[in-house]
């Protein structure tokens, strides 16, 4: 239980998809100029990623490992297979919620398609691959589908807080007066690199 | 000849290169332009892989352009990438396995490179093969570019070295008050020093500055 709460609050401070790894940047930049529409993107993402991760653990442990049911190393396989995953689950979901709940379709529908190439969900995928091997003790270490699941939402939970805070940023920002070359993407990008340096203060944290 | 290197084909080229650059103009692949580039060397690797990726799936979707149905291109496209990123992986882990661990995930990232999807689906699907091939070259080391700048400033400064060979940690040099600056090497300084070639840029060419 400690492991969990611990993988928990790191994976949402420590191993920050946004300020530690930089993934998920295209779609980050592009919709956070509003924090409405900046929590939807949010949201999709962390759902998108709660959903896909478990299956792609199960995956990579049950079929593609040695140890797994068909007994051969297929690991290589992994890419396509995972990108597979997370194509056909984003198309799923959305017509699962287009189905039944509308209101819902209407404020993430423009952003599911999106999800499937955003690299936050891949890259997810990838990291827990190499936690896998990782020895039990370390804090960092993927163990079952409970600490995946965990390690998912964390991740979501600390991409949906980085973009909500750039989108406030940057609303706040349209009243100022930034130099014209700068303007619009350059200040954005210094202001995410100020902000990956507040968060670097979370680096030092034992769990 | 002469067709095959018309003026469009010309632009296709180079104009990724300069005012049409994939990630200071158009906002694509910054994911892994930012992640890898604390080394000149992993970035060097890095726009050599996505350059070939880029120009490889851009040939191959466009010879398929015809034939796929316009409801699953999405998945075409991810799987005819995915394929060409798995080869280039194991190619990488048998013949240059300790770059290939320093860039860890970000080789599979790739799939996920907004570049790749951004051409095959902006070009590629409506081009022929060699404008294509064109086009994915170009871009790719337009990206490669960006990631080569990034990687010389953030590996002299940061730790004092080119390609791993001593540059600036000298007694000499640190007598006279010089040191290297670890920040550097941290994630925020990649996004500070891009945002500095894009007002370097968009100040030189007011076309593209932003109201």
């Amino acid at each position: 239980m400690e492991n969990l709460l611990s993988l928990f609050v790191r994976s949402i401070f420590v191993d920050n998809m946004i300020f530690a790894f930089f993934l998920g940047m295209c779609s980050y930049l592009a919709v956070s100029k509003t924090v409405k529409t900046a929590i939807g993107l949010g949201i999709a993402v962390t759902f998108v990623l709660v959903v896909t991760l478990p299956v792609n653990y199960l995956l990579q442990t049950k079929v593609l490992d040695v140890e797994g049911i068909l007994g051969i190393d297929l690991t290589f396989l992994s890419f396509i297979l995972f990108i597979a995953v997370i194509a056909g689950i984003v198309q799923l979901v959305e017509m699962v919620v287009e189905k039944y709940a509308p209101a819902l379709y209407s404020q993430l529908g423009i952003f599911l398609p999106l999800i499937a190439v955003n690299c936050a969900i891949m890259g997810a995928s990838l990291f827990m691959q190499q936690r896998i091997g990782l020895d039990a003790t370390d804090p960092k270490a993927i163990t079952g589908i409970g600490s995946a699941f965990v390690y998912a939402l964390g991740s979501g939970i600390g991409w949906l807080v980085a973009i909500v805070a750039l989108a406030a940023v940057r609303e706040k920002m349209a009243y100022s007066n930034v130099p014209a070359p700068l303007r619009g993407l350059g200040i954005t990008f210094i202001v995410v690199g100020l902000m990956a340096m507040s968060f670097m203060c979370f680096s030092g944290l034992k769990l | 000849m002469s067709e095959l290197f018309s003026k469009k084909n010309k632009e296709a080229f180079l104009n990724p290169l300069g005012s049409n650059n994939p990630v200071t103009v158009q906002v694509l692949g910054i994911c892994s332009a930012l992640a890898v580039t604390a080394q000149l060397e992993p970035a060097i690797v890095m726009g050599i892989s996505v350059t070939v990726i880029v120009a490889m799936a851009n040939v191959i979707i466009s010879l398929l352009r015809k034939t796929i149905p316009n409801r699953i291109r999405i998945i075409v496209q991810l799987v005819v990438v995915a394929s060409l990123v798995t080869i280039v992986s194991e190619i990488l882990k048998a013949f240059a396995y300790d770059v290939s661990v320093q860039l860890s995930v970000y080789i599979g990232l790739i799939i996920t490179n907004c570049i790749l999807m951004g051409r095959l689906e902006a070009f590629a699907m409506q081009n022929g093969p060699w404008e294509s091939l064109l086009d994915g070259i170009g871009n790719g080391l337009g990206y490669a570019k960006i990631l080569v700048i990034v990687a010389f400033f953030r590996e002299l400064l940061g730790s004092g070295t080119l390609f791993g060979f001593n540059i600036l940690n000298y007694d000499a040099v640190n007598n006279a008050g010089y040191i290297n600056n670890g920040l550097m090497l941290m994630p925020p300084m990649a996004l500070i020093i891009v945002a500095c070639i894009i007002w370097w840029q968009r100040a030189h060419n007011k076309d593209l500055q932003e109201k």
